[in-house]
């Protein structure tokens, strides 16, 4: 207990410098636990893939369509249970800053397919029996104030025209790692739209989704779906759908790595200053090592106290990095929501955050305890002369 | 005085220092017998080897010839762990410049060395409270070092020197930073504890007046311990 009191009071020793210390460690895991949480939400739609799931698209690319005959086939393949479809719209809501993730998508086997998206059963029948009606998540909603009942106006990139909708539902994420920023309606209008404006682009979805009886077949799932239309004029590319999400994810791997390493570099600067403060005051109180070591104290004695002095500043940086970062994180997610839609610190961060202070406390302590263990006592106490 | 049986005994003890390729020699052959109870003053010149030969005979530094015996164990060939835990038990050391640690208070400054030991807290209370009376501070115990005058740290470093009830005291001009009234009563002090306490004290010195307190006097001159001596009974 006594020797708490004295590493307590030696960390006050120099107030201003341990202060400062303590705010770049809290800026530092601050910093850490933001970078992480970045990389977090870049992976977020990889997390959050089921695996009972297949993507199904054209095999040149993701912009070519699919004959909306494939699903017949699909289904009729071993392993299948539900076959959904859609495309992606890219319908721009007033200013192409406004952007949101929105799908033409069949809504009943949709939703069976992805019934983490929760909704109150007459939101969801609402939804099925308007043809113009869509959902939206939570998010999504709230950020632009829409109600139940708004008609919402999107103008279409890919489909040109003006395209209105009404809001039917609002859907909430199961898990807290479901995308809330959606938006979903029915592909039926948009297909009867094409047939009426343009009709070679009519009857062609962007993509299949297979929901499959079994997770643990669903590689030989794909390969059959892939070989049913082997050497057809449209060929297609099966996986599962966590992979399909990664193909998204790798085209911006460089990108995730810097942040991973600046996320590191971070740490390692911290170290630099905390090694630093820690050798000037390991060799401030030379002298009194030595009283300590004339007193009886051992080499374990003095190393534990310039350890714990190390702990003492770091922890508590790191506490105050941890509290800030929720914070930190909630006030950049909102602000990057369209982006990042999934952004929470995850228990991991914190994990990581922690390790890499008790790894900064042990490498900054390491020099200055080596220094003042192996110190002659009549070399110490001259210090104080 | 010569019935006595000697607390330490140093046979043919020599010390060097290396200065770059350079072998200073600092103490040459030194023979010495202290016995129990004896208060022993060390004099010389500045550069003599008397704050060397005290750090010797308190175990903070080697010799690198002849042996240390202190209460029968010859303290050249303990281990440096062996050593420090001898160090705690048996000595209590007295610094010129007090060397108190200074973000603890006189109370926690004395109870320093207890801290080594198997004493409850409430026993370690009871040392230190006696200590506390005995060199006058039990008003002062929650005072830091720098809320204190130097006779009164120099006082508080005494109390946790002898807060261990060590074997030897070594004091290493326990008088060098104080006014003269403060090196009076602290020199009075020591003196009390060598006649009423019976401690054995090895004090170095410069100054004739601290030297006059001790019972023995010896003169240490380039390294070597002149064979003449008062002794004061």
């Amino acid at each position: 207990m006594q020797i708490i009191k004295l590493i307590y009071r030696n960390t006050l020793r120099h107030k201003l410098r341990t202060f400062l210390t303590i705010l770049g460690l809290t800026i530092a895991i601050l910093a850490f636990g933001l970078l992480r949480t970045v990389v977090s939400a870049w992976y977020a739609g990889v997390e959050a893939s089921s695996a009972s799931r297949l993507i199904t698209r054209n095999a040149i690319s993701l912009v070519f369509m699919l004959p909306s005959s494939y699903k017949e086939k699909i289904r009729q393949i071993e392993g299948v249970q539900t076959v959904s479809w859609g495309n992606w719209f890219g319908g721009v809501y007033i200013d192409e800053k406004n952007f949101f993730p929105n799908f033409a998508v069949d809504p009943k086997t949709y939703l069976e397919l992805y019934p983490e998206y929760a909704l109150t059963p007459e939101e969801e029948k609402a939804f099925l029996i308007d043809r113009k009606g869509f959902i939206a998540g939570r998010k999504v909603v709230e950020r632009f104030g829409w109600k139940v009942g708004d008609t919402v106006t999107l103008r279409g990139t890919i489909f040109p025209g003006n395209w209105d909708f009404v809001l039917r539902g609002i859907y909430k994420g199961k898990y807290r790692t479901t995308d809330e920023t959606q938006f979903f309606f029915h592909w039926e209008y948009l297909n009867e739209s094409m047939k009426k404006t343009s009709l070679r682009r009519a009857d062609q979805p962007g993509f299949f989704i297979a929901g499959v009886k079994d997770p643990d077949q669903a590689a030989e799932v794909a390969a059959r779906i892939d070989a049913s239309f082997k050497n057809s004029v449209t060929e297609t590319l099966t996986e599962t759908e966590k992979a399909f999400q990664m193909g998204f994810v790798s085209m911006t791997e460089a990108i995730v790595i810097a942040i991973q390493l600046v996320s590191f570099v971070v740490i390692i600067i911290i170290m630099a200053v905390v090694a630093n403060t820690m050798a000037m005051s390991a060799r401030e109180r030379t002298g009194e090592y030595a009283v300590f070591k004339t007193l009886g104290f051992g080499k374990w004695h003095i190393a534990g106290l310039i350890f714990g002095e190390s702990f003492f500043i770091t922890m508590t940086g790191c506490a105050l990095g941890i509290l800030a970062t929720f914070p930190a994180a909630k006030a950049f997610g909102d602000a990057m929501s369209a982006f990042l839609p999934i952004f929470h610190v995850s228990a991991k961060t914190i994990y990581l955050g922690i390790l890499a202070s008790v790894i900064v406390a042990v490498v900054a302590a390491i020099i200055p305890a080596w220094r003042s263990v192996n110190i002659r006592i009549a070399e110490g106490l001259r210090k104080i002369t | 005085m010569e019935n006595k049986n000697p607390l330490v005994i140093l046979r043919d003890v020599c010390k060097t220092y290396r200065r770059g390729s350079q072998t200073i020699p600092v103490l040459q052959d030194i023979n010495l017998e202290i016995n129990e109870g004896d208060f022993i003053a060390l004099m010389g010149p500045s550069g003599s080897g008397k704050s060397t030969l005290l750090n010797l005979i308190a175990g903070i530094d080697k010799a690198d010839c002849g042996s240390i015996t202190i209460g029968g164990v010859d303290i050249t060939t303990l281990s440096e762990t062996e050593l420090a835990r001898w160090r705690g038990l048996h000595v209590g050391f007295i610094f010129q410049f007090y060397n108190l640690i200074p973000v603890l208070t006189a109370y926690e400054n004395i109870e320093l060395p207890l801290l080594l030991s198997d004493l409850s807290k409430k026993e370690r209370r009871e040392h230190v409270e006696m200590t506390l009376e005995m060199v006058s501070l039990s008003d002062r115990s929650e005072h830091f070092p720098s809320q204190l005058s130097g006779g009164q740290q120099q006082r508080v470093a005494i109390a946790r020197a002898v807060v261990t009830d060590p074997t030897i005291l070594v004091a290493d001009e326990p008088t060098g930073d104080l006014d003269r009234v403060s090196a009076a009563e602290i020199l009075g002090l020591m003196e009390r504890l060598n006649t009423q306490l019976s401690k054995t004290i090895i004090m170095v010195t410069h100054d004739p007046r601290a030297a006059e307190k001790a019972r023995i006097i010896r003169h240490l001159d380039k390294g070597y311990l002149n064979a003449d001596h008062k002794t004061y009974l």
